[in-house]
């Protein structure tokens, strides 16, 4: 419904307002009148209805809003009789989505807007997921807004010939949501639930809108694929537990059933293979493996490799030198991590030096192994991760008193 | 709406190219004001004389003070401009990305107030 509005008046502002008015209007007048025919249509063009009376009447709400331009806002007969049309909705939840994440918007704002607005997430639970106060939020709200009206970003779906990059622009959001919630940059709880559900949403959302999509496809299967394995991630005193160590039996069987058959459509897909499918596909094989000793990592390092032919990433680079680790063993892996290194642009990310760290201790190289993990250490903000890597530099020392046959 | 699109690229890299290669930027930049003054969208565009040619006026406390140069020395410098006349952002960027100097430079877009 807010989509359509946000259509009609042409601003994100008005158009929440027009919804508040309309619901208003239905308390007081659907117990006496009785529930129209169609509850949708009738809340659209009250809220709508509404919100014109108001510009066109009320002297100081013009003032107010005198930075929006109202052109056919005001034209009631360009208003189409009959919210029926479920095509009409999906347009215009779909001109919604593509307008939060129109490149001119920077990143957060991207974010901010479609969580806000596609999702309907009031704005302190927004704020409270990347953990800004509210004021900041609202604030942050408030310019993207602005942004929009002042530059004159259309409310529309992207021009046939910039389709697949808006897209790929959407998908970018749509995963940023997703990580955040996966894995939290700061605070107490790796995990934010609420976030791998709203993302995991909007990637259906948009499959529904957007069909035989291989990228919505893909994202789809990677974000179902990751999130049936929350339940495993942490213990229950917020402790981290890597994959290795998951109790597989609580992965979420339903959402890993769904994953794969997304998977498979998504790279039987015409169109160019998407870097999101090839993420799940590698996801598919660690859900398939009964426990770690049956991964099929060979597999995992292939397709590793087809990813980093399409996106060329240090965390893509990372992840393979892991995978590789399993198969060629860890020195060859370390090597491959320390020209990562040596390449530079990358040496804040804490896995980095947790990885290095990994297999130093596994070739027995103790002393650099400890300070590759207080590296990582110092980098992460986050809680559960800090105690991991506390926890492994207190493992190594232990490993070099029995090493060194003290007590 | 309309728009300002600044064209900004480094004079030092355009300073490097030799005849053959600025001709044909040239040409390029003919075709492309045609093409949008055809569309109905041009409404003004010039090329800047180099920076090297400016002088930046201030006014302060009632003392008018005029220096040798731009504003900020900036690794990319303003070399021309068009003011168009677009739907919307998304029109208006289209634009800007057909303009030859997008290709090696950076094009700003700025929406203009409309005095209404």
């Amino acid at each position: 419904m807010l989509a359509t509005l946000i259509r009609l008046l042409g601003d994100f502002d008005l158009a929440e307002e027009a919804r508040q008015e309309a619901f208003a209007a239905a308390v007081e007048q659907w117990p006496l009148q009785g529930t129209p025919s169609n509850p949708r249509a009738w809340l659209i063009s009250t809220g709508r209805n509404r919100m014109v009376d108001r510009i066109r009447r009320d002297i100081v709400f013009r003032t107010k809003i005198a930075d929006r331009q109202f052109g056919s806002v005001l034209d009631d007969s360009a208003v189409e009789e009959g919210f029926d049309d479920e095509t009409i909705f999906g347009d215009d939840r779909l001109r919604l989505i593509f307008t939060c994440c129109h490149p001119a918007l920077n990143t957060e704002a991207q974010v901010a807007l479609t969580l806000r607005e596609v999702c309907g997430l009031p704005t302190q639970a927004v704020a409270r997921a990347f953990l800004v106060n509210e004021e900041t939020m609202a604030q942050r709200l408030v310019r993207a807004k602005k942004k929009i009206r002042d530059a004159g970003i259309p409310y529309e779906t992207p021009a046939a010939a910039v389709l697949d990059e808006r897209i790929e622009g959407v998908l970018a959001v749509i995963y940023g949501v997703f990580t955040e919630g996966y894995a939290a940059t700061a605070g107490d709880d790796l995990i934010d639930v609420e976030l791998c559900g709203e993302a995991i949403r909007l990637g259906r959302l948009l499959d529904a809108l957007l069909p035989n999509n291989a990228g919505v496809i893909g994202l789809l299967a990677l974000m179902l694929l990751h999130d049936a394995r929350r339940r495993s991630r942490v213990s229950d005193t917020g402790d981290v537990i890597l994959l290795d160590d998951q109790d597989r039996s609580r992965w979420d069987a339903a959402e890993i059933a769904e994953g794969l058959l997304l998977v498979d459509r998504a790279l039987s897909m015409r169109g160019g293979l998407s870097p999101y499918a090839v993420q799940a596909a590698i996801a598919a094989l660690h859900a398939r493996a009964s426990d770690r000793g049956a991964t099929d990592w060979p597999q995992i390092v292939g397709l590793y490799e087809v990813l980093l032919r399409l996106q060329p990433t240090p965390v893509i680079e990372l992840n393979h030198a892991v995978a590789v680790s399993m198969v060629d063993g860890s020195a060859r892996a370390l090597a491959l991590v320390d020209s990562l290194a040596a390449r530079g642009g990358v040496t804040q990310y804490h896995l980095l030096h947790a990885a290095r760290a990994r297999f130093l201790q596994q070739l027995g190289r103790l002393e650099e192994a400890r300070d590759a993990y207080q590296t990582a250490l110092n980098m992460t903000a986050l809680e559960p991760e800090r105690r991991l890597l506390a926890a492994r530099i207190a493992g190594l020392y232990r490993d070099s008193c029995e090493a060194s046959g003290g007590a | 709406m309309n728009y300002l699109l600044l064209i900004y690229s480094s004079e030092a890299e355009e300073a490097a190219l030799d005849e053959s290669a600025l001709k044909k930027i040239v040409g390029e930049y003919t075709e492309f004001t045609k093409s949008i003054v055809q569309a109905g969208q041009f409404k003004a565009g010039d090329r800047l004389k180099p920076v090297s040619t400016a002088s930046t006026v201030r006014v302060r406390n009632g003392k008018t003070a005029v220096t040798d140069g731009p504003f900020a020395e900036t690794r990319e410098q303003l070399g021309g401009y068009y003011l168009v006349e677009a739907k919307n952002l998304d029109e208006a960027t289209a634009i800007a990305a057909r303009i030859p100097g997008a290709r090696y430079g950076s094009i700003e877009v700025r929406p203009i107030w409309s005095m209404s």
